[in-house]
């Protein structure tokens, strides 16, 4: 067996890997099934197109041409005026702060755990990491009274610190449980020269394991952060005034005022979807890995 | 042969220094554990208690025994929350599976071969939007899409001359149907990528073997493709069960439970029964048999898991 020095990382989805290879005849069967797909893609893509047609509407042009007719121009006014209305800016500092840090704890958090599992192979792991699994297949409605009492007794009601912390942790179950089955797999002669080395286990952590788990830490703090990202009920609850709200509880809760005015809710849909598809558009093969790392390990 | 007794010596070795080496290795656990368990652990505990008392939030709970969940035996609402739940699979996993996988099997094994990937990429990518977008964003946007009077599918119908104009979500015998299109919509960009990223470690050998003996394309996917995604297909139902008996955000967005009760489901029902109800106590227990329910399922994933695991390594 050849030694190759490259660590199990996540599965990356291969079909899409760049490579010159000679394309089959296309044909008319095949030119029928890329219609039908590209479509269908398309239909998947409409309400989002539907949002941002309407979103630069005027109302009256709304009211005179209804929601399929193609704008006239490009009148921002509605955009605007829900932009500052819900103080997006505001919003949007929410969101990127509490994911980011939970994502970043977490990342810290999960690698050290899953070092213990891992690379440590300390006794009982097994059931430490059923327990982790447990933790994110159980509904969050099982554990939001307790948290909404926990906060508000320690004074972090309504402060993005708590939700930070809640973040972090339930991150932390899944990251380790992804990391520990990489983990598993990290090639024994390094380990083992290391030890023979007399390193300690920091230096492994942090000269070995570290640096080659960089890639797929990467695609976990990715994950971790877009999970953050589009979390709903747990802000919902603890964070309840405006001032600390993120994007998704933001427009959740404020579109009950928008609902008689449909190109308001379409500048609000439109608001919403947009660092998402952003993100995706910079992160989307981090992302990828992130998603099929779940399911394959 | 080698690689199993060089194994087998690195194992040996491993295991008389592993009780050295193994007290280095516990400090890393502190860290993630007291969170855990200070965290979730006491949080999850502490729901169970408050699932046997009356409690309105303020002053102390009162202990009531199982007198919650006897209640809950004869609520319809809880039970017909349930009922939904299982439903939204359907709508949440079966049909997205079966259409992720004959998606992807095209995108993958037709469309890629002959058109290159830049296509494939961007035909996965257009699928996979609704999976990142906020479920609170894409919610505002189908109530909007559907509402009776404004929408664009009544829009549509008036301009096709149809008279009915339904009230999508406002209507009592439409609004599961509807929901669960919605649904079919956002879960399908999670299969279709599942599932491409697993036919990418299926040996295309195979695949050419039995187009040259003659089998068609839908012969090659029932039979090679099918036969081998297993483990995704696998994992894919249950994880997107419990996506689905778990389903809030778009229950919340969307009818808020109603009308009535024809879109109420567990996850909303216990959070209506905790902060507007304040039936604290009820709350927490419609919560604990829902978590014990998913509970079930997480420890049959795992078991498919290992097995799966297990079945690879002796690959």
């Amino acid at each position: 067996m050849s030694m190759e020095l490259e660590v199990p990382m996540a599965p990356s989805p291969k079909p899409l890997k760049a490579k010159k290879v000679e394309l089959k005849k296309r044909g008319i069967s095949g030119w029928i099934v890329f219609a039908i797909l590209a479509i269908s893609t398309l239909a998947w893509l409409l309400p989002f197109y539907m949002a941002l047609i309407n979103s630069v509407k005027t109302e009256s042009e709304f009211v005179n041409g209804g929601p399929l007719a193609l704008p006239m121009g490009f009148d921002l006014t509605n955009v605007i005026d829900f932009w500052n209305a819900v103080d997006f800016p505001r919003k949007l500092w929410n969101s990127v702060i509490s994911s980011l840090s939970g994502a970043l704890i977490a990342i810290v958090l999960s690698l050290f755990t899953a070092f213990a599992i891992g690379i440590g192979r300390v006794r009982g792991r097994f059931w430490i990491l059923a327990l982790f699994m447990i933790a994110f297949t159980i509904p969050q409605e099982a554990l939001i009274y307790p948290f909404y009492n926990m906060a508000k007794s320690i004074g972090l009601y309504d402060s993005l610190l708590s939700v930070i912390i809640i973040y972090a942790v339930l991150s932390t179950a899944f990251g380790t449980y992804m990391l520990s089955s990489v983990l598993n797999e990290f090639p024994e002669e390094m380990l083992e020269a290391a030890k023979i080395d007399g390193a300690t286990t920091w230096t492994i952590l942090s000269q070995i394991v570290f640096p080659l788990l960089r890639p797929t830490l990467l695609v976990l703090f990715t994950f971790f952060f877009i999970y953050n990202w589009n979390e709903f009920l747990i802000p919902l609850v603890l964070l309840p005034s405006n001032d600390n709200q993120t994007v998704t509880v933001g427009l959740g809760v404020v579109f009950g005022q928008w609902t008689t005015d449909p190109t308001q809710l379409a500048a609000a849909a439109l608001l919403g979807s947009l660092p998402s598809i952003i993100f995706f558009f910079i992160f989307q093969k981090s992302l990828m890995r992130g998603v099929t790392m779940g399911s394959t390990k | 042969m080698s690689i199993t007794t060089s194994k087998a010596k690195s194992l040996a070795r491993k295991r008389s220094e592993a009780v050295n080496q193994r007290r280095g290795y516990y400090f890393y656990l502190i860290p993630g554990l007291i969170a855990f368990v200070g965290l979730i652990g006491t949080a999850f505990v502490w729901n169970i208690y408050l699932s046997f008392t009356k409690w309105n939030g303020l002053g102390k709970p009162v202990w009531v025994g199982f007198n919650n969940y006897i209640k809950l035996a004869g609520d319809d609402v809880f039970w017909q929350s349930f009922l939904h739940a299982i439903g939204f699979i359907g709508a949440m996993s079966i049909v997205p599976t079966f259409l992720g996988l004959l998606i992807a099997a095209l995108l993958f094994d037709y469309i890629e071969p002959r058109f290159g990937n830049a296509p494939t990429t961007v035909m996965r990518g257009g699928f996979y939007i609704p999976q990142i977008v906020p479920l609170t964003i894409t919610g505002i946007m189908w109530v909007w899409l559907v509402s009776p009077s404004t929408g664009v599918i009544n829009t549509v119908l008036q301009n096709m001359g149809i008279a009915a104009q339904p009230n999508w979500l406002g209507d009592a015998n439409l609004a599961f149907w509807t929901l669960s299109v919605i649904m079919v919509w956002l879960q399908i960009g999670y299969t279709i990528v599942i599932f491409m990223s697993g036919m990418s470690r299926l040996d295309p050998s195979l695949s050419e073997a039995a187009q040259i003996d003659g089998a068609s394309w839908w012969q090659r996917f029932r039979i090679i493709i099918l036969s081998q995604l297993g483990p995704e297909i696998g994992v894919v139902l249950l994880t997107t069960t419990v996506a689905a008996l778990k389903v809030f955000a778009p229950i919340y967005v969307m009818t808020q439970g109603g009308p009535g009760n024809a879109t109420q489901v567990p996850a909303y029902f216990s959070y209506f029964n905790f902060f507007t109800t304040t039936k604290v106590g009820y709350g927490a227990a419609v919560a604990t048999v829902l978590a014990l329910l998913l509970t079930v399922m997480a420890i049959v994933i795992l078991y498919v898991q290992n097995r799966q695991s297990e079945g690879a390594n002796k690959r």
